[in-house]
């Protein structure tokens, strides 16, 4: 019994861990799209325009108010079933890029909002503090207040961050090959092994310890970030 | 020549007159105190001279230069009004320092942000990003904070933080030195230190304007005074005509309510 788990081994962490490294790819790449686009439609959403105000919140409202699966699916097959044109292709690569586009529009909204009670949390007197010194609108932005809204927004992004590890793995849906799509894989039949179970178990370590490392990289930024007040 | 000139400027939110036709001038090296009771619009004409608060009518000049005027548009632009805020230094009431900044960062930054605008900064940039430093130095040091530049400002006192906000403030060279009831948010103890640097720079011919509730300052340390009651100015004269001899009944009144 012990000898097949033992042979069974190095063959499924190989497979578990090129899964991941998509899980890890699809991660990374909604972060660095989400952030910046979050911030982009926090704007927006404070934005005087009030047409455009709407509009971006009535966006935040649909993205926050309907699972992610559903959105992936709708990204995914809406193109090819509607206009008789998969856009993204049959191929991973397609499947990847779908994916993300549905994890930077879902995940920016998420952190919109964050960024949003951030900039208003901010007292009004260091805008006017830099406005008499002369400084611009985006000087303000960018050298009086960012800082001091990573600051506040940093537990709640945090959270945000580790629950987007586990969401990776909702691309399962679409058969992008990440960490579960490779562990689920050995109970259809890959590599010689079929049948077991305890590949798609095992990837949950993989989570557990990917966002142990995020917890403690992220507890050291707050920390980081303690020099003042 | 007087270095100020404002000539009526009213201002209203909503429905609320709270600048009605305000008018004055102020000389080169006077310091105007501004008392009054609460909402009686000195802090909003102040914050109208920065244009944090944008009149609704009225003209200010400065070295006789216009610098805003409310029908012209030229003067209504962000850019514009930018530049020439510049013309006054703004110390507030909650200080509102940088808190991620040290000290001295707090006093360098602006002239920083603005050296970097100009064209040929990188051909000088360690000269003048130095230049900048040894002046936040000087600065602090004439404030009293020589032991203090590398301090954040949750490490400060609330005195030597407003002693800060004036070295930033004092940064810009600015014409006139503008003080938003500065002593209000501070412990008794504290405001001593405070109104001490403003004597200082009084006696350097400083040309001040401060709201203030501290009466005796006031009278000490003022050429001018303007008592300011439901957005008219009272009384505009020397504090002695002021406090000793007031034209109008509600400022002997409102001076009672300080003896009592």
């Amino acid at each position: 019994m012990m000898d097949r788990y033992i042979e069974q081994f190095p063959v499924v962490i190989n497979a578990l861990n090129i899964g991941f490294l998509q899980t890890l790819k699809l991660f990374l790449v909604t972060l660095i799209g989400a952030l910046p686009l979050g911030l982009i439609i926090s704007f927006g959403s404070r934005s005087k325009f009030i047409p455009l105000k709407l509009l971006v919140r009535f966006i935040i409202w649909v993205v926050r108010g309907t699972p992610l699966m559903i959105q992936l699916l709708i990204i995914y097959y809406f193109p090819g079933l509607v206009f008789h044109n998969n856009i993204w292709g049959g191929q991973e690569t397609g499947r990847f890029i779908a994916t993300s586009v549905a994890f930077i529009v879902n995940y920016s909204c998420y952190f919109s909002e964050i960024f949003r009670g951030g900039i208003a949390g901010i007292p009004k007197g260091q805008d006017e503090a830099g406005l008499v010194l002369g400084l611009t609108k985006s000087e303000i932005f960018f050298k009086v207040k960012l800082l001091q809204m990573v600051k506040s927004i940093l537990p709640p992004i945090s959270n945000e961050i580790l629950t987007l590890v586990k969401d990776t793995s909702l691309a399962r849906i679409i058969a992008l090959q990440e960490v579960i799509w490779a562990g689920q894989a050995f109970m259809k039949g890959s590599q010689g092994i079929s049948g077991e179970i305890w590949p798609l178990f095992f990837t949950a370590i993989y989570y557990l310890i990917f966002n142990g490392i995020l917890t403690v990289l992220l507890g050291k930024l707050e920390k980081k970030l303690e020099y003042f007040k | 020549m007087s270095i100020l000139e404002v000539s009526h400027i009213s201002k209203s939110f909503d429905r609320t007159e709270v600048l009605k036709d305000i008018c004055f001038s102020l000389n080169k090296s006077d310091v105007m105190s501004i008392i009054g009771s609460s909402g009686s619009g000195k802090t909003t004409l102040l914050r109208c001279l920065n244009f944090l608060e944008e009149p609704d009518t009225g003209v200010i000049k400065i070295n006789g230069e216009k610098i805003y005027d409310a029908k012209d548009q030229e003067y209504l632009s962000e850019a514009a009004k930018r530049s020439n805020r510049l013309h006054f230094g703004m110390v507030f009431q909650s200080f509102n320092l940088f808190p991620q900044y040290t000290a001295l960062e707090n006093v360098t930054l602006a002239k920083e942000l603005h050296a970097k605008r100009e064209p040929d900064f990188k051909a000088h940039k360690k000269d003048v990003l130095e230049a900048i430093r040894e002046e936040g130095k000087a600065l602090l040091t004439q404030m009293g904070l020589a032991d203090r530049f590398d301090n954040y400002p949750h490490q400060l006192s609330g005195g030597q933080c407003q002693r800060v906000a004036i070295a930033r403030a004092l940064a810009m060279k600015p014409d006139i030195l503008c003080f938003d009831e500065p002593t209000s948010a501070l412990d008794p103890e504290l405001t001593g230190e405070v109104l001490k640097v403003m004597k200082e720079l009084a006696d350097q011919k400083t040309t001040m304007i401060i709201v203030t509730h501290e009466m005796s300052f006031a009278r000490d340390v003022s050429d001018r005074v303007l008592f300011m009651d439901d957005g008219y100015i009272l009384e505009d004269g020397t504090p002695d005509e002021v406090f000793n001899n007031p034209k109008e009944e509600r400022t002997a009144q409102f001076l009672a309510s300080f003896n009592s």
